[in-house]
């Protein structure tokens, strides 16, 4: 094959594999501007605001969108606290078992969270958890910190020790170090990690559909699949407009990260522990 | 997978005043909430789900009041239970179909596309492949039950009238993974492809190796570790996958597509059958333990 053939047919396979992919979205989009739109892919020349309209009441939407942005919220915050907390002692202390504790977390994070929920739910069940917000809070930190220390300890390792020196030679503590030298000079670090964890929750379905008990206390990704089961099949449109409007903050939050999440991508570089 | 960062020996520590006892109290505090949390909410849950899946706790029914030790039972009526069974060989079915071979080969063949292309040609592929992973899975279910459904797009497209869910639930739930986790596996491919030297590539050329060539005795074995890395990480995620699953076809019809975390939903969250639900988390997380392990040794970790 010439030069240009092989280009030609290496653009022809990207428009194929890319119109492939934009496929499933189609009719999300273009039937929740469709008023009575259905299952049929039928588009009309109809364009209506009806369907958001009709989905943006406080019971459909908004508090589902407000609980998630709580937990997602809450959870972030937490683990950004904690995680920054751990990484100090790892990132700058020589520890025994240092390498040991890091790899430990590494084998962590590939252990499927879904089946640690059948004895969390067990154990939320007899110390009277079931249904609290706060105690799913926590479990979902715990399940995000893993992840978070390793991201947390590398963006550390790039704050020079030599910047801290001043602070404690004019008396400052670990503590001290930490909020006022290290903490500022990583904030874009902090803020990766802060939005990683937010985005990895708002679209957490299971943990909140097990954990939770009232569809008050709900999520978006929970009411979103009740909402899909009851009426996917007669209303969806609405459907439509309320998985865009879900969908939105979520995208929004990985453009502003995904120059930051570029080099992560990498084994080739190895793992720094 | 690692946030790259300028490595750094720290060659003073914070000044330590006073005993040993603050020795240990300097890296405690600071560890000590991750820790508590850490054992609290995840090992304390996994230790407690070797312990009860020896028992017959179950939330409803007699065992709920009393539950006792029954020692192999829950794994022996585990083994010998047609729909565990099943599950399990739809979970094998799922992983190779829609990460090993699906997402995997997908997103190298992307990757390798995309080498070359100008950078709005490499924008939009990479923005449609990535929107796809970004979207929540609950709302990707969404995407696919419109798209297969009997006067959906595929079969608007197609002229045909199927009823992907009803008739092929597996192939479909296969295709919207590997529609959703594709981007993963072109990231890590892309960034992989970028360190395999151009020149090289180039003198093979001019050697007279075709790109046939080029890519097997070349770049393939040059990545071969993000390769293998890619691949554990992805059956990782793929295993224990629910959510997409699950709204999609619900297991259905009948158990054609209920793949083994869906079985064990139904039996621990639909029955209450928490021991018998814990038995088959725990065979989840030795396989999922096993695979980490693989990936442990296959990643080179630097002085930690």
């Amino acid at each position: 094959m010439t030069r240009p053939a092989a280009r030609g047919a290496a653009l022809l396979a990207l428009a194929v594999i890319t119109l492939a992919f934009l496929g499933p979205f189609l009719w999300v989009l273009i039937a929740s501007f469709q008023p009575e739109a259905t299952l049929a892919a039928q588009p009309t020349l109809s364009f209506s605001l009806d369907n958001f309209k009709a989905v943006l009441t406080w019971e459909t939407i908004i508090l589902p969108l407000i609980n998630s942005v709580v937990i997602s919220g809450a959870t972030a915050v937490l683990t950004v606290l904690v995680a920054g907390l751990a990484a100090y002692p790892l990132s700058r202390y020589q520890l025994r078992y240092r390498r040991h504790f890091m790899l430990t977390l590494l084998f962590t994070t590939g252990l499927p969270v879904t089946a640690i929920l059948v004895p969390v739910y067990a154990m939320f069940f007899r110390f009277n958890l079931y249904g609290s917000v706060p105690a799913m809070v926590l479990f979902l930190t715990a399940s995000s910190l893993p992840f978070s220390i390793w991201m947390m300890k590398n963006f550390m390792d790039g704050v020079p020790v030599s910047l801290e020196e001043a602070a404690w030679v004019d008396g400052a503590g670990w503590l001290r170090s930490l909020t006022a030298v290290v903490g500022p000079l990583m904030a874009p670090g902090v803020a990766v990690v802060a939005i990683f964890v937010f985005v990895g929750q708002w679209g957490n379905f299971f943990a909140p559909f097990v954990l939770l008990d009232t569809p008050e206390k709900q999520p978006a990704a929970v009411t979103v699949y009740t909402f899909f089961s009851q009426y996917g099949q007669v209303a969806y449109g609405q459907l439509a407009a309320f998985s865009i409007l879900y969908t939105a903050p979520a995208v929004v939050l990985y453009v502003a990260v995904n120059k930051y999440l570029a080099g992560s991508f990498s084994f080739a570089g190895s793992v720094k522990g | 997978m690692t946030v790259t960062a300028a490595p750094h020996p720290p060659v003073t520590s914070p000044p330590v005043r006073g005993s040993a006892r603050r020795g240990v109290l300097r890296w405690l505090l600071p560890l000590g909430p991750a820790l508590v949390l850490l054992v609290l909410f995840l090992a304390g849950p996994i230790l407690w789900s070797v312990y009860i899946a020896f028992t017959n706790e179950a939330l409803t029914g007699s065992a709920s009041v009393d539950s006792r030790f029954v020692g192999l039972a829950n794994f022996v009526k585990l083994f010998g239970d047609p729909n565990f069974l099943n599950s399990f060989l739809l979970t094998f079915v799922f992983v190779i179909g829609s990460a090993v071979i699906g997402q995997n080969t997908l997103g190298l063949v992307i990757a390798l596309l995309q080498r070359g292309r100008g950078r709005v040609t490499r924008g939009v592929v990479n923005g449609v492949v990535i929107a796809a992973w970004v979207v929540p899975e609950v709302v990707a279910a969404a995407c696919w039950f419109s798209f297969l459904a009997e006067e959906g797009t595929l079969n608007t497209v197609l002229g045909i009238s199927q009823e992907w869910l009803y008739t092929a639930p597996m192939l479909a739930v296969i295709l919207a993974n590997i529609w959703r986790g594709t981007a993963f596996s072109m990231l890590v491919y892309s960034a992989a492809l970028s360190e395999v030297p151009a020149d090289l590539l180039e003198s093979a050329a001019v050697d007279g190796a075709g790109p046939g060539r080029r890519l097997l005795h070349i770049t393939l074995p040059l990545i071969r570790r993000s390769i293998m890395a890619n691949l554990m990480l992805i059956t990782l995620q793929t295993l224990a996958s629910f959510g997409l699953i699950y709204a999609l076809t619900g297991g259905g019809p009948g158990t054609a597509s209920q793949t083994t975390p869906l079985y064990m939903y139904e039996q621990a969250f639909r029955y209450f059958e928490i021991g018998y639900g814990s038995a088959i988390a725990l065979v989840l997380l030795v396989i999922g333990a096993l695979f980490s392990l693989v990936y442990l040794r296959l990643i080179k970790v630097e002085e930690a």
